[in-house]
């Protein structure tokens, strides 16, 4: 039999808790976790009474735990919060078809309203579509860089003051250790803090699971009979993140406090003063946050409408200049920025009309032309 | 000589997809000379259950880390991990961590 629970001492304990090391039962845990979630969220000050707050919903285990712990917390301390569901989906033949199911099975049990925007409603592409032009490889860079964009976009439209995503502490650790790896510095500095502040786009983001272990997130779900979808993205062998989560398990099982000792890092970390980083001013194409003038899902879109779809991965900075300047390219360098050969013909476009971002000063010029009318000097 | 020991096993969070998608086996484990534990049930599963990418699952003689165990709904580090010997009845789960969502 297991050892009692440390909290009330009478029932067998029903999990080892990672962060303490105590062993809890089963409704003193459930207790436990929902009230540091409400601590977490009054100390950092997180919402104000009145707003409405855009639940970014995946359907997976983070986002549900997430959703049911607000609705939770926001009727029994009396938040007074509108809660929308808000879901992206990119477009990925079978992925979402099940994950938005168990998103709109949430949404029937919990009664949130629920709004799903699309890739290709705000971009023109899904990612099916992107995935045929580009191949195997990459697609992770173009589905994180367009997500990120996407909540914002659809909290725009749902008029939200906020949005919360259900990133965890496991989450926020990988994240250090991958800007870490990558040498990142400007992510570094910005990406540890709660989100309030360090948001790219126009709405404000907050993180209320941040100190919560990826553990007692399964395990609350598990023990409140949460219904989730898991999956591997069908693109996602060739992430980088995947790797920098086994090390991390693997680390966490010879140190488990692996994941908060790198939280700790990131958030205590200092850059030298005389560090420069690049200035952050609004991409002149559609405003959202960039410190180049085209933000990256910009640039990337206008590969992908110039049927150059590497135009802004890798290292193809000469490639850009001369195309910048207006200089034609020859056979050899429109392959390498991944142009179809000769005899495979037109790219089948899929451009839809474009929704109206709504962002502020966004540029409503049509794609295309830029290198005629944009702003000389213009770089990637 | 153990006896057989008649379990309920179970795949979650992701983990089932390396056992054709089916979340739920009931399995009946053979006589055999020690009794069954956690260990000797990982390799069972290895060698009778596991359909795909074997290191997705197993490391070495354990759970690949971020694969969370249940012993009759009770974590199995509260119940000695790989040396917990299984009893008729037993509900082993197998919950991934690991699968995004
Ligand atoms: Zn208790
Ligand atoms: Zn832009």
């Amino acid at each position: 039999m297991p050892t009692s629970c440390s909290a009330c001492g009478t029932s067998p304990a029903a999990l080892r808790r990672p962060k303490t090391g105590h062993a809890l039962c089963r409704p003193c845990f459930l207790a436990a976790f929902e009230e540091e979630t409400h601590q977490a969220i009054v100390a950092g000050q997180l919402f104000q009474p009145g707003e409405t707050v855009a639940i970014g919903a995946s359907g997976g285990k983070d986002s549900t735990v997430l959703a049911h712990l607000l609705q939770l917390l926001n009727q029994r301390h009396g938040y007074g919060l509108h809660l929308v569901l808000l879901s992206v989906d990119e477009g990925i033949a079978g992925y979402r078809d099940a994950s938005l199911a168990a998103v709109r099975r949430h949404q029937c049990r919990s009664g949130l309203p629920l709004h799903v925007v699309s890739y290709r409603q705000l971009y023109g592409w899904s990612m099916d579509s992107i995935a045929r032009h580009l191949g195997p490889r990459n697609n992770c860079t173009f589905c994180g860089v367009f997500r990120r964009q996407a909540l914002d976009r659809g909290a725009l439209l749902l008029g939200a003051d906020k949005i919360a995503t259900g990133h965890n502490a496991d989450d926020m650790a990988e994240t250090v250790l991958m800007n870490f790896l990558r040498g990142d510095v400007g992510r570094l500095r910005r990406g540890a803090g709660a989100g309030s502040a360090g948001g790219e786009g126009a709405v404000p983001r907050c993180k209320p699971l941040r100190h919560a272990y990826e553990k007692e997130i399964v395990l609350y779900a598990y023990f409140q009979g949460l219904d989730y979808f898991s999956t591997e993205c069908v693109y996602a062998p060739q992430a980088y993140r995947g790797y920098a989560r086994a090390l991390l398990k693997d680390l966490e099982a010879i140190r488990p406090s692996a994941v908060a000792d790198l939280c700790h890092s990131g958030e205590r970390l200092s850059l030298r003063p005389d560090l420069r980083l690049p200035a952050r001013g609004a991409c002149q194409r559609c405003g959202y946050v960039a410190s180049q003038p085209l933000c990256k899902a910009c640039v990337l879109l206008e590969g992908l409408d110039r049927g150059l779809p590497k135009l802004g991965i890798g290292k193809h900075q000469r490639l850009r200049d001369k195309l910048r300047d207006g200089q034609p390219l020859t056979q050899e360098e429109l392959k390498r920025l991944g142009a179809p050969g000769e005899n495979e013909g037109e790219l089948p476009k899929e451009q839809e009309t474009q929704m109206e971002p709504g962002v502020k000063g966004a540029d409503k010029e049509p794609w295309g032309g830029w290198e005629l009318r944009g702003p000389r000097g213009l770089d990637f | 000589m153990a006896a057989p020991v008649s379990l309920l096993v179970e795949f979650g969070g992701g983990a089932e997809l390396l056992f054709d998608g089916i979340k739920k086996h009931q399995v009946t484990l053979p006589c055999q000379p020690e009794p069954w534990d956690i260990r000797s049930l990982l390799k069972w599963i290895k060698q009778n259950l596991l359909k795909e990418r074997p290191e997705l699952f197993i490391q070495g003689d354990t759970v690949r880390p971020g694969i969370l165990v249940l012993i009759n709904d009770a974590d199995w580090e509260l119940m000695g991990e790989l040396d917990y010997k299984l009893q008729d009845k037993d509900n082993i789960i197998f919950i991934s961590t690991l699968h995004g969502g």
